[in-house]
């Protein structure tokens, strides 16, 4: 048992060092002794020579102690890292100096310590709210030994900083002494920051050096240092550090809690703007003390073991390499900006009372009002890279948004309705924005929640109400602007070229475990799944589409064909009508429709209020998708009879991968049943392998094509991500095969090359019997009469769980449960039969806990935690139900 | 020797406790395969002549008896035990504690080579869900009731004795069930029949039980495994585990009884449970009832929180699966109770 001073820190960490000053507040042979933790004394008696040396840096008021995981960590890697985690004076165990410190004081003490240790070889920096700044001011002077640099909720610029109530109460110039020093108030308040509350010996061990308030003068004096505006002393030094970084080439990463109250995301947003080779990581839900709250070793010494930074641009040169000819998404619409044919109708335009005709702009009235849009933003300050969240439903306005900022090399934002208010606005902090365009109804959101972005309404508002919501521009003011702008331009040249490997859209998984995860597309990526589209479905220009699915609708003006918005509510797609979809097909004489299997249940559910007319005008269709979730057999059968003359394809893909394959009706009759659901074959310049799963439920590094081996499946395809958006550590883990995309699906190939998905990664069952994946128990399961929707999830430990089945029926049950003994027997029969499996229980629920934006992903996750409690004995909460109003 | 423990080589086996369901199982099936069997039971074994079996009446915690009912024998499969959700704890430590002392130093005396201790998952159950556990260690202190408490007693005293000359091993059946079954079987059949039979917490608490052919096998492999098997605690389970409402409709609908519909809050009956047990034994001591109580707090534990097991270890050692599905059990009981299906 090894002797520790404080929870998690050996007594061999321990050392002082005396160390002579060069600070100018200091008078000439002042030595101070400092405090340090530092695993090098361990790695020298184990003979071990480290890699190089992190040098951590805390804030205020924290010391040393907040680096010890790392110090344990950097012993323990594969390739160790000495780490030295200093107390800076007048902090931690350090000496009491009894002068004021200034932040240019603090600088030259870190260069004095690590001149005083005498450090040799590389040293990566790592620095934590104000430890940050002074980390950065030492990077900038000792840049030849600089290898790389680490921050966590830190910031370089103080400029519009506003402090938390209680924090703001602290430093009161009223009682400013009294919170930081005379009172142990401020370091309180901060230790309360951490998520989850930090364990009560570990608080004490965080203020073990500050029990007494002549040891607290350090703390008050850190405070009263935060350079507020220009005059303070600070100031010029705080500016030289925050211009210095600029000019810094090494590799950095940022890992960040955005519930931090001081250091929040607009920091973040900064610092990346000096850094931009920066990895990025936010950890959705972790506060301040970000190395209390979450796992920072296993991100930091991956980040170091990789070579920071390399590996997105090795992947990402490689799918260019793989690329020829690059067409704009703006081609399509710059040839035909004469062309008087209609390019897009709106069934509902925005802001029309409903009943209204629909509203259609041609080619060249769509390619006018993208362009004078985009001159508008453009004056409106609006940048090549700049984020631009779209609030805004499908349709022309949409539409128009869109191609203006790609045209403008804007980064579009598009977080939809159907993540649900909250999901919405952690995506959106998450993103970013410069700026916001949305209906009112988001403008108001982007109020009440704080969203960030410079506010630009879709349509006009009163004066008051613009003021109110704080919105700087409307887009038909733009619009308008952009018209004046525009005459006189030469027509040949207005715009710059775009960068075809530069941000073009962040997208947002479905978030139905979990939060929202941003993706980022490149240009060159988003033409490249227009061209999936088009080569797989054979999409003409001349095509015309009902837009029933939003991220394919998106796609209409660059695929040359004419699309149509239904008139329905997108955040919830049971609300599309048969005679919905029927007149949006009248309207453009549509030969292709594209929906989601939730939007054609409603379909058919309504089918019987469809007139003559409105049949014939779906009889017109060629192309039927239905895309954004798998569907069964019999539905898309039924489907068939309503659109007799379609094709009736269904593909397979994600949000970071659309499409990856696609199967037609004849093609699911043909593949007919099986372990997991048939997708079909890997659509047009897709690739489709397996990484084989272990069975205690790891999964293999080698992607594989042999059939009926199960594992997660992997997709590699030009029309992949670029990269998940400021989750560095959730890239990292998808794009670890370099070249493929690890989807978190799994599945099979069969000998003819079709794809079979059996589930989710995060949704197999590891039984004694070894790995089960849970859809072909579920499909049996759905086969007894009463079952609408199954979910079989793995109760117990792992290697030791037995499968559940929980049910949706036709006829929802009241109270959720156990299944009656009849239904129970029934559905255990079946699955027995299919798949050899015994469930344990067959449980029954009012309904399935699913995402809003498809209602049709079941959150498993949260099935099985209250599968496991009710069956362990006690009663929980039936999971919240995102997909029901 | 291994060859000794071999499941060809015909050993002299002492079974006590045969007279019980799973007392007389065992014995029959070491018959079966050609073991010399004798019982040691306090009541006479009916049939036991006819099973090919030698019976000796008498008690485990009677040292006389013990030494005569070994004599001869080089393994013993000890079964007997009080068992009862009520009753003063003197009892339970007399027969459960002092009976197998008594038993293991007259087996030692004897040169009995091998002993198979019969215990219960509840020696390590303390109240608490138990969710794909393993055997955990047995807990007098801790372990709920008198009769989970000296049975844990008597089997950390029993594995204590385990060396290379006196191998001892414990397995545990959890919840043995089957056609002529008192213990559990018949009460749920009783109690529901009389409208006793509340569901706790809407009956979902998820139970591992045993078919009673199965934990008979299970008892006579670890005597045939005990290479692997001494000197630890295996538990016994079919490896389905069921929510406790649908065994319990299962087992009244196989005896052609309406199931419980009524449910009751586990922390409700347990409470309730206490009560009626407090009043059940004063009313005892006067001689007022000689039935069990309704609902016992142990019983109602059992009743509303999961108790199923991990049975990996189980099975790799004893290199065993059961035979019988827990759906196989319920038909051959509908077939005892005369015919009606499960």
């Amino acid at each position: 048992m090894v002797a520790e001073l404080w929870p998690g820190v050996p007594e061999s960490w321990s050392s002082f060092v005396q160390v002579p000053s060069t600070a100018a507040v200091d008078r000439p042979d002042t030595v101070h002794k400092w405090h340090v933790l530092d695993n090098g004394p361990e790695l020298a008696a184990r003979g071990v020579e480290p890699a190089g040396t992190l040098l951590c840096v805390h804030g205020n008021p924290t010391w040393s102690y907040l680096w010890r995981s790392l110090l344990a960590a950097g012993a323990e890697a594969g390739q160790p890292w000495r780490v030295i985690a200093v107390d800076q004076l007048d902090m931690g165990f350090s000496a009491r100096t009894g002068t004021f410190r200034r932040l240019e004081d603090r600088i030259s003490d870190l260069g004095d310590l690590t001149d005083a240790l005498e450090l040799t070889g590389k040293v990566i920096t790592v620095g934590h709210d104000w430890g940050g700044i002074i980390s950065l001011g030492w990077a900038l002077t000792h840049s030849s030994r600089l290898a790389g640099i680490i921050l966590t909720n830190t910031a370089v610029h103080p400029a519009g900083f506003t402090l938390p109530p209680a924090l703001r109460l602290a430093l009161h110039p009223a009682v400013h002494g009294w919170g930081t020093q005379t009172t142990d108030a401020f370091i309180r308040v901060t230790h309360s920051l951490a998520r989850p509350a930090l364990a009560p010996e570990v608080r004490a061990a965080f203020s073990a050096p500050y029990r007494g308030s002549s040891r607290r003068e350090g703390v008050a004096n850190f405070v009263a240092d935060i350079p507020a505006d220009s005059t303070h002393p600070s100031w010029g030094t705080l500016n030289r550090v925050a211009e210095g970084i600029k000019r810094l080439d090494v590799p950095a990463l940022m890992l960040w809690g955005p519930k931090d109250p001081v250091f929040s995301d607009r920091y973040l947003r900064d610092l990346m703007d000096r850094l931009p080779q920066a990895d990025v990581h936010r950890f959705e839900g972790a506060s301040h003390l970000l190395p209390e709250d979450v796992d920072i070793t296993a991100p930091v010494f991956s980040w170091l073991e990789k070579g920071p930074g390399t590996e997105n641009r090795e992947i990402r040169s490689r799918n260019v390499a793989g690329l020829s000819v690059f067409r704009p998404m703006l081609a399509e619409l710059d040839e035909r900006d004469d062309d008087s044919s209609p390019a897009v109708v709106d069934m509902a335009p925005l802001g029309a009372p409903a009943g209204v005709s629909p509203a259609t702009l041609s080619w060249a009235e769509l390619a006018a009002r993208v362009n004078q849009l985009a001159a508008g933003l453009s004056g409106a300050g609006v940048r090549a890279g700049d984020r631009v969240n779209l609030l805004v439903p499908p349709g022309i306005e949409l539409t128009s948004l869109i191609y203006a900022c790609l045209r403008l090399g804007a980064v579009i934002v598009v977080a939809d309705a159907g993540l649900g208010t909250k999901g919405m606005g952690r995506a959106i902090k998450g993103a970013g924005p410069a700026y916001i365009v949305g209906i009112e109804r988001a403008l108001i959101g982007a109020r009440v929640f704080g969203w960030p972005g410079i506010r630009i309404s879709a349509e006009t508002l009163s004066p008051a109400k613009a003021r109110l919501l704080d919105v700087k521009h409307s887009v038909p003011e733009l619009i308008a602007a952009g018209k004046d702008a525009s005459t006189g331009k030469d027509p040949n040249e207005p715009w710059l070229r775009t960068d075809p490997d530069a941000d073009a859209a962040v997208l947002f998984t479905s978030g139905s475990t979990g939060p929202a995860k941003g993706v980022v597309y490149t240009h060159r990526q988003l033409t490249a799944m227009r061209d999936a589209l088009k080569n797989t479905y054979n999409l003409q220009a001349g095509t015309s589409l009902v837009a029933g699915f939003a991220p394919f609708a998106l796609l209409g003006p660059a695929l040359g064909a004419t699309s149509v918005t239904p008139d329905m509510d997108v955040t919830s797609p049971r609300t599309l009508t048969a005679a919905a979809l029927a007149d949006a097909a009248a309207a453009v004489s549509a030969t292709a429709v594209f929906a989601s299997p939730a939007a054609l249940g409603n379909v058919l559910a309504t089918a019987g209020d469809l007139t003559e007319d409105q049949r014939k005008a779906l009889h017109q269709v060629e192309l039927l998708l239905s895309a954004g979730a798998p569907i069964p057999e019999p539905l898309l059968a039924r489907v068939s009879a309503l659109t007799p003359n379609a094709e009736l394809h269904t593909p397979y893909g994600m949000t970071e991968a659309l499409p990856v394959t696609d199967i037609d009706l004849d093609g699911i009759r043909a593949a007919g049943a099986g372990n997991g659901v048939c997708v079909g074959t890997p659509v047009s310049r897709a690739q489709v392998a397996i990484a084989a799963l272990a069975p205690d439920g790891s999964v293999g590094d080698t992607p594989l094509v042999e059939p009926n081996l199960t594992g997660e499946i992997l997709v590699s395809a030009p029309h992949v991500k670029d990269r998940y958006d400021r989750l560095w550590i959730t890239e990292s883990k998808s794009a670890s095969l370099p070249g493929w995309h690890r989807t978190g699906d799994v599945g099979h190939l069969d000998e003819q090359g079709r794809l079979w998905v059996e589930g989710r990664l995060g949704h197999i069952l590891t039984t004694p019997g070894g790995v089960v994946t849970p859809v072909a128990a579920e499909q049996a399961a759905e086969s007894v009469p009463a079952v609408g929707r199954a979910a079989v999830v793995g109760v117990g430990p792992a290697g030791a769980q037995v499968p559940v089945a929980v049910l949706e029926l036709k006829d929802p049950v009241r109270r959720p449960g156990t299944a009656p003994q009849e239904l129970a027997v029934a559905v255990r029969t079946a699955v027995a039969a299919g798949t050899g499996l015994d469930l344990a229980a067959v449980l029954v629920l009012p309904a399935m806990p699913t995402d809003i934006r498809h209602n049709s992903k079941i959150d498993r996750t949260a099935l099985a935690g209250w599968a496991a409690t009710i069956l362990a004995g006690g009663s929980a909460k039936v999971p919240g139900t995102g997909g029901r109003k | 020797m291994s060859s000794a423990a071999s499941p060809g080589t015909p050993r002299r086996v002492l079974v006590t406790g045969a007279s019980g369901l799973l007392g007389g199982a065992v014995a029959r099936l070491l018959a079966e395969k050609g073991h010399t069997v004798r019982t040691l039971q306090r009541t006479p074994m009916a049939g036991s002549a006819a099973a090919g079996l030698e019976s000796i009446a008498g008690s485990v915690s009677d040292p006389a008896a013990a030494a005569r009912a070994v004599e001869g024998t080089d393994a013993v499969v000890h079964l007997a035990a009080k068992v009862s959700f009520t009753g003063e704890w003197q009892d339970f430590a007399a027969t459960n504690i002092t009976g197998t002392r008594t038993l293991i130093d007259a087996s030692k005396a004897a040169g009995v080579r091998d002993f198979v201790f019969v215990s219960s998952p509840s020696v390590a159950h303390f109240g608490e869900p138990i969710a794909g556990a393993g055997a955990g260690t047995a807990d007098p202190e801790r372990a709920r009731g008198f009769y989970a408490r000296s049975k844990a007693a008597a089997e950390l005293l029993a594995l204590a004795e385990d060396s290379p000359s006196f191998r001892v091993g414990a397995i545990r059946p959890h919840i043995v069930w089957g056609p002529g079954d008192t213990q559990l079987v018949e009460r749920v059949i009783d109690r529901a029949r009389s409208g006793r039979l509340p569901l706790l917490n809407g009956g979902t608490a998820l139970i591992d039980t045993t078919y009673i052919a199965n934990a008979a096998a299970a008892i006579v492999r670890g005597l045939e495994r005990m290479d692997h098997a001494h000197g630890q605690a295996l538990v016994v389970t079919n490896g389905q585990p069921r929510p406790v409402g649908e065994l319990l409709a299962g087992i009244c609908t196989a005896a052609g009884v309406t199931p419980p519909a009524w449910s009751v809050p586990g922390w409700l009956a347990r409470g309730a449970g206490s009560v009626i047990e407090r009043a059940w034994l004063t009313a005892g001591s006067r001689g007022l009832v000689h039935d069990e109580p309704p609902m016992t707090r142990f019983l109602a534990e059992q009743l509303s929180t999961s108790h199923w097991f991990d049975q990996r270890r189980t099975r790799e050692v004893l290199d065993w699966t059961p035979e019988v599905t827990v759906e196989d059990g319920m038909r051959r009981l509908a077939a005892h109770y005369g015919g009606a299906a499960a």
